[in-house]
């Protein structure tokens, strides 16, 4: 019986003109909106991640606290210094500490001047272990070696076509830095990240040179023996930074940031995304439903003769609700099946993007458990919203329906 | 199931002879209250047996509709008591009567009464899905009842790629498909050419000379001499008189 409802429903949808499709709309976007945003998130997540920079997990990144105009750690009023790195290194906790130094450069090429991020590149197995930890590939050429001097390598943004230098920078290019000449001897692979993208990288000894940044460190990469020491090493560094600096517990001036912490800042953010776009999802679905509300009212006003030859025929009460309610719900199942559709296409499409942009290889993840809920959600938010109508159907006076 | 729901007859109340189908004793029909009060129905007793073909016959605002209305359980009475197959129905509920009705009556409509978006098979296995009748009981009975009445090959048209006199023939299929004992027909040939008309009526006559019970409601005078074998006279809203064709010959006889 129930599945003749269902026969009854869809023919009688069909029949249904555009206004009742339209009314669909704001279930449609609705459903899209949230499938959409939930295929999306991983590769938002991963979008986002190599836009900060978040990769390792074995990291800890430190550096001094207030307030900045440049690259991150760099122009502080109480800079970290080579003596800091030092004292991390020494930590049970910290196997090894690398000093990182980010400072804004004069760059000039094709007779165009910029100013960009130059970032410091350690030597020997602290080298490897930036390399590794950045997971720094060459896109082209190699990446930099110890023995390079007078030598740099470039971040992917260079390479391209649309670079601020009007041609693209390839390996055997020279470019000038701070009015010195330097050899171009790589591009690294696409990361998808503003910083990351854009910077120059330079031997540690050759930008101390040029720069003359004596014993100031921008940012200090910790890494940890274990990853179940993260916790305690965070803690560690952050105790000998105290001493060092002669600061106060809760007044520190300095940031020891875990990836854990750095993806969490991360999820909080999207999570915040994702918050307010399921609230104007949720608005788009009750405006759809409203829509329902009012096309199946429509609806009966407009089959109240069809009502009265149903109840002719030996429809009671009870068959009409069910006939009007199931077709509710379909209503809504079709809206929500579209909206899955186009909230797979958006998600999948993103996806593409991020990956084309990041330079990822996420794969687009079909949730079976969110369309089937997707779908049931939708048929019930249809139905629930045919109740009323459904009701004042089945309430319909056979004589007086029939006398329509 | 009907009978489980409904009360049993008072025993004065049976008349001897065939069996009595419909019964409607002392029923009144009002609508409104005080000054507008309008009596469509009063004191209207008319009685129907196993068999026959009878018209309600009186011109339009007689109370011709109303009295089908309640003959056919698509209405409760004001006042008085329905019987249908000895049956108290005068007071059950809409669901209850529905129920009675799908199962009892079959309705044919000046209009036709089709629903538009369901073929002519689908319209005539409508009233079987009430009554819970499985999808391929359902097609077969549907498909042999077009096939008799000479629409085999319209089964899949819809009602708006059928004729006048097509519709009501899927009309008539259609009141026919849970077996019923009574055919309830309002105006049949109202919305009919006469040769059409005329057609529609020869397949009521055979249905009742298989045995269904035929309860035409008309204001056409001609068609109710021509067809019944008992006419209940309406004006005003009350029972003028009662005729029976008795040897080829209408007399009146005592209302029953």
């Amino acid at each position: 019986m129930i599945s003749d409802y269902f026969l009854l429903g869809f023919k009688n949808l069909k029949r249904r003109g555009i206004r009742s499709w339209l009314t669909l709309l704001g279930i449609f976007i609705g459903i899209a909106t949230v499938v959409a945003l939930i295929s999306l998130g991983q590769g938002l997540q991963a979008a986002v991640n190599a836009q900060f920079g978040v990769s390792s997990t074995e990291v800890i990144t430190i550096q001094a606290g207030g307030l900045t105009y440049g690259p991150p750690g760099s122009g502080v009023v109480n800079p970290l210094t080579t003596g800091d790195v030092d004292a991390i290194e020494k930590l049970d906790t910290v196997e090894l500490a690398i000093a990182r130094n980010m400072p804004t450069t004069k760059i000039e090429f094709n007779d165009i001047v910029n100013f960009g991020t130059s970032v410091s590149v350690p030597s020997g197995d602290d080298r490897d272990f930036v390399y590794e930890a950045m997971e720094i590939e060459p896109e082209a050429g190699r990446l930099l070696k110890d023995t390079d001097t007078q030598k740099v390598m470039l971040g992917y943004n260079f390479y391209s076509e649309s670079t601020s230098f009007e041609k693209p920078i390839r390996p055997g290019n020279s470019i000038m830095l701070q009015d010195k000449e330097f050899d171009v001897v790589g591009i690294t692979e696409k990361k998808g990240s503003f910083i990351l993208d854009n910077v120059v990288y330079v031997n540690d000894a050759a930008l101390e040179d040029l720069m003359d940044y004596g014993d100031e460190v921008d940012i200090v990469v910790a890494k940890v023996k274990h990853k179940e020491l993260m916790d305690r090493a965070k803690e560690d560094i952050e105790d000998v930074l105290r001493q060092r600096r002669d600061v106060d517990k809760g007044e520190e001036d300095f940031t020891v940031e875990t990836p854990e912490a750095a993806m969490e800042t991360v999820n909080q953010v999207l999570a915040g995304v994702q918050i307010f776009v399921i609230l104007i999802a949720s608005i788009s679905i009750l405006v759809g439903a409203i829509g329902i509300v009012n096309t199946m009212t429509t609806s009966v006003i407009e089959r109240k003769k069809e009502i009265g030859i149903m109840k002719a025929v030996g429809a009671k009460n009870s068959d009409v609700f069910m006939q009007f309610f199931v077709e509710a719900g379909l209503l809504g199942f079709i809206g929500g099946l579209a909206g899955i559709i186009m909230g797979l296409i958006i998600g999948f499409s993103g996806i593409i993007a991020i990956n084309g942009f990041i330079g990822a290889e996420i794969k687009p993840v079909i949730n079976l458990f969110l369309i089937f809920g997707a779908l049931i959600g939708s048929f019930l938010i249809g139905s629930i919203s045919g109740i009323i109508p459904a009701m004042r159907a089945a309430k319909q006076h056979p004589v007086e329906a029939l006398r329509d | 199931m009907a009978k489980k729901i409904s009360k049993k007859v008072d025993k004065k109340d049976i008349q001897k002879g065939p069996r009595e189908i419909i019964r409607l004793k002392d029923v009144a029909k009002y609508y409104g209250w005080g000054h507008s009060l309008i009596k469509a129905v009063d004191a209207m007793n008319i009685s129907v047996r196993e068999g026959e073909f009878v018209s309600i016959m009186g011109p339009s605002g007689s109370g011709k509709s109303t009295s089908m209305n309640l003959v056919g359980t698509l209405d409760v009475p004001t006042k008085g008591k329905i019987y249908l197959d000895n049956e108290d129905i005068s007071y059950l509920t809409e669901s209850e009567l529905a129920q009675i009705r799908g199962r009892k009556i079959g309705f044919i409509f000046q209009q036709f009464n089709l629903i538009p978006n369901l073929t002519a098979l689908e319209n005539v296995m409508l009233p079987m899905m009430f009554q819970g009748a499985d999808e391929y009981e359902r097609k077969k009975r549907a498909t042999e009842l077009l096939r008799e009445i000479g629409l085999g090959p319209r089964t899949t048209h819809y009602p708006g790629q059928l004729s006048g006199g097509e519709q009501q023939r899927v009309a008539i299929a259609r009141s026919l498909s849970n077996d019923p004992d009574v055919i309830l027909a309002d105006e049949p040939t109202g919305n009919l050419d006469s040769h059409t008309g005329e057609l529609v009526l020869k397949f009521l006559n055979r249905l009742n000379d298989k045995g269904k019970t035929i309860v035409m409601i008309t204001h056409d005078s001609s068609l109710a001499l021509k067809h019944s074998d008992i006419i209940f006279w309406i004006r005003d809203g009350k029972l003028q008189k009662v005729t029976k064709k008795v040897g080829g010959k209408w007399k009146s006889i005592p209302r029953r």
